[in-house]
């Protein structure tokens, strides 16, 4: 059932749910952010309004750098004023940025250990009809390699919000995710959000199987734990919103209470938010898990929804998958 | 390359307002998509594979075929429609444009349309792929090769540090088989490309890298097919077309606007834009035909 302590949205589970962008929190989070501190500075590469960081650099146009259709400058640019005392986001789509300039965010910003958030817009399929170059599937396992980056992928738009006003007060680089599709706003202002915690969104007495998701498959996840309990499976939901560091007390606590787990995430399954859970339960806590992700493939164009279901993410592909991992478990 | 006649002006120019109406016709029904880079490169993609190009679209995998990279991924609307009109698919399809299982993607992908010679959409890294077909045909055929490397680059991908990689390493190898065009709209996503990142002066900047460089009127055929004569006659140095292009070109409402870079007209918009454009034809036909 619904964890109530979660203050989740009383409509989650209606059809007239509302519907955010989860970049539309991240704008409104950076622009409060920037009211509270002014040594937050926003950096952006020829993206501003699909960015959603068009309000910071209209309201702050002293503190904002526009350093055209150049990624690697983007990051570097932004290192430097960090070196300085800055808090810089530094924003494009996640294809370019971290795609395009990982090196230069690892040596720059996280060898240096400086405070530079990089915002990845435009991350997973659900980028749609611009098709397989445009949809970055790998940022999340570029990301979580590198030693001190944050790696964050909102579940909303309210707790991208939160989460940009968190990353704000960080200290480290980090990494936040965003998608641009209008998706369902599942938390509200007082769901409780702390970086690095798990929140479990959906509980059960005997959960038969834990779903940990991150980004927009949260609320797909919720979708399939409710049908699940009204078929008689029981199943816990963690919302997975920090990949780096892992909240490893809740999962394996989680992970033992059910015994098997299932992944999803708008991603390649290869290095990704299932990877880093299986990395560690393995180690902690060996118990069977399915991944759902992209499969070793590149994106395609496509209407969101269209793509999700091609790709295997969709609400029927969680309840098969919870199904096969609570059948591996009796074996 | 032949001659260009009047006659033969004067097909380009009503090939080109074909692939124009094409292109409205395709974003159109895809309801998404890049409007002003498209229309803007019309007469230059006309001008290449009606008359430049050496090229045969019964045999796209031809060896001896020129090459031509488009960088700028996002215009492909016009590369699509272009390729349609000279035969490598039909016209119909255009009309799949960006939806799900076509072969025409939001943005190039040679896997699904092998016509094309490279997938493109992140910007900034065609010339130096260009670069690298030119540096293999120089291995394979020598100084004295008679095929070409077309690179075809917007101006804000100039911004990329990876082009000026790319304009480096042409400079130091004189690679007089790479003939690169720019197209010189002056807009990006975020404004007019003198707002976001100054470019100029671009041609002195291409001369000091050790390129050869031409400036012309992007819509004009003759000075297209000018400037790449001229460009395959210079020996020893790369060269690049510098086109002065408006974007939007063609339909009045959406010219040298930035804000038409990356969105398609609405059904009102579309329908008057694909007026305008038959009345323009209107020299050569009426609109009631
Ligand atoms: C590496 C990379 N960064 C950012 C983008 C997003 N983007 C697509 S088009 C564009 C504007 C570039 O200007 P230009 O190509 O001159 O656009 P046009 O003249 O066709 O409007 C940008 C920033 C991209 N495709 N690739
Ligand atoms: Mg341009």
């Amino acid at each position: 059932m619904i964890n109530k302590t979660q203050k989740l949205n009383p409509k989650l589970f209606d059809l007239q749910i509302e519907q955010e962008a989860i970049r539309d929190g991240f704008g409104r989070g950076l622009v409060t952010a920037g009211e509270t501190n002014e040594q937050v500075v926003a950096l952006c590469a020829d993206l501003t309004e699909s960015t959603r960081i068009e309000a910071f650099a209209k309201k702050f146009p002293d503190r904002f750098i526009q350093v055209g259709v150049a990624e690697q400058n983007l990051v570097t640019v932004a290192s430097g004023l960090a070196t300085m005392g800055k808090i810089p986001f530094a924003a494009s789509y996640a294809m370019f940025s971290p795609g395009r300039n990982w090196e230069q965010i690892r040596t720059t910003i996280c060898y240096n250990n400086v405070p530079v958030k990089i915002v990845g817009a435009h991350a997973g399929v659900s980028v749609g009809p611009d098709g397989g170059t445009h949809q970055a599937i790998e940022d999340m396992a570029l990301m979580r390699v590198l030693p001190r980056m944050t790696v964050v992928v909102p579940a909303d738009s309210l707790e991208a919000e939160k989460a940009t006003l968190a990353l704000a007060d960080s200290g480290g680089p980090a990494y936040i995710r965003l998608a641009r599709n209008k998706s369902a706003v599942i938390t509200t202002e007082a769901s409780p959000f702390e970086l690095g915690r798990a929140e479990v969104l959906f509980d059960s007495d005997e959960p038969a199987a834990l779903i940990i998701a991150c980004g927009q498959m949260v609320y797909f996840s919720l979708l399939a734990a409710k049908k699940l309990e009204a078929e008689g499976v029981a199943v816990s939901v963690i919302n997975l919103h920090t990949i780096k560091p892992l909240d490893k007390a809740t999962v394996i606590k989680y992970a033992r209470q059910a015994g098997a787990v299932v992944t999803v995430e708008e991603h390649q399954v290869a290095g990704g938010m299932g990877g880093a859970v299986a990395e560690m339960l393995a180690a902690e806590a060996p118990v069977p898990v399915e991944f759902l992700g992209i499969q070793d493939q590149f994106g395609q164009s496509g209407e969101p929804g269209e793509l999700l279901e091609h790709y295997s993410l969709g609400v029927k592909d969680i309840i098969m998958a919870v199904k096969k991992v609570i059948e591996r478990k009796n074996v | 390359m032949e001659t260009l006649t009047d006659e033969k002006i004067e097909l380009l120019t009503e090939t080109a307002n074909n692939i124009r109406q094409s292109i409205i016709g395709s974003l159109l029904e895809a309801r998404s998509g890049h409007t002003a880079g498209p229309l803007g490169m019309s007469d230059i993609f006309t001008a290449l594979y009606f008359h430049i190009l050496r090229h045969d679209p019964a045999r796209p995998d031809w060896p001896d075929r020129d090459r031509l990279v488009l960088s700028n991924g996002h215009i492909c609307p016009v590369y699509y429609a272009t390729l349609a009109h000279a035969g490598y698919f039909p016209v119909a399809e255009l009309k799949t444009l960006r939806r799900f299982g076509s072969r025409l993607q939001g943005h190039p992908h040679r896997e699904f349309l092998p016509y094309l010679e490279t997938s493109s959409g992140p910007l900034g890294s065609g010339l130096s792929q260009a670069c690298g077909m030119a540096l293999a045909d120089r291995m394979d055929h020598g100084l004295t090769s008679d095929r070409y490397i077309y690179a075809l680059l917007s101006d804000g991908e100039l911004e990329e540090g990876n082009t000026w990689e790319a304009v480096m390493l042409a400079g130091k190898y004189g690679l007089s088989n790479l003939i690169t065009i720019i197209d010189r709209n002056g807009i990006q996503i975020d404004g007019f490309t003198k707002d976001i990142m100054p470019l100029e002066p671009l041609a002195e900047k291409f001369d000091s890298f050790n390129w050869h460089v031409v400036e012309i009127d992007g819509h004009n055929f003759e000075e297209i097919v000018a400037a790449v004569g001229e460009a395959q006659a210079v020996f020893g140095r790369p060269t690049v077309i510098i086109a002065h292009t408006i974007p939007g070109r063609g339909v009045k409402a959406f010219e040298r606007q930035y804000e038409w870079h990356g969105k398609p007209p609405s059904e009102e918009e579309g329908k008057k834009a694909l007026a305008e454009l038959r009345t323009l034809n209107g020299k050569i036909k009426s609109e009631n035909d």
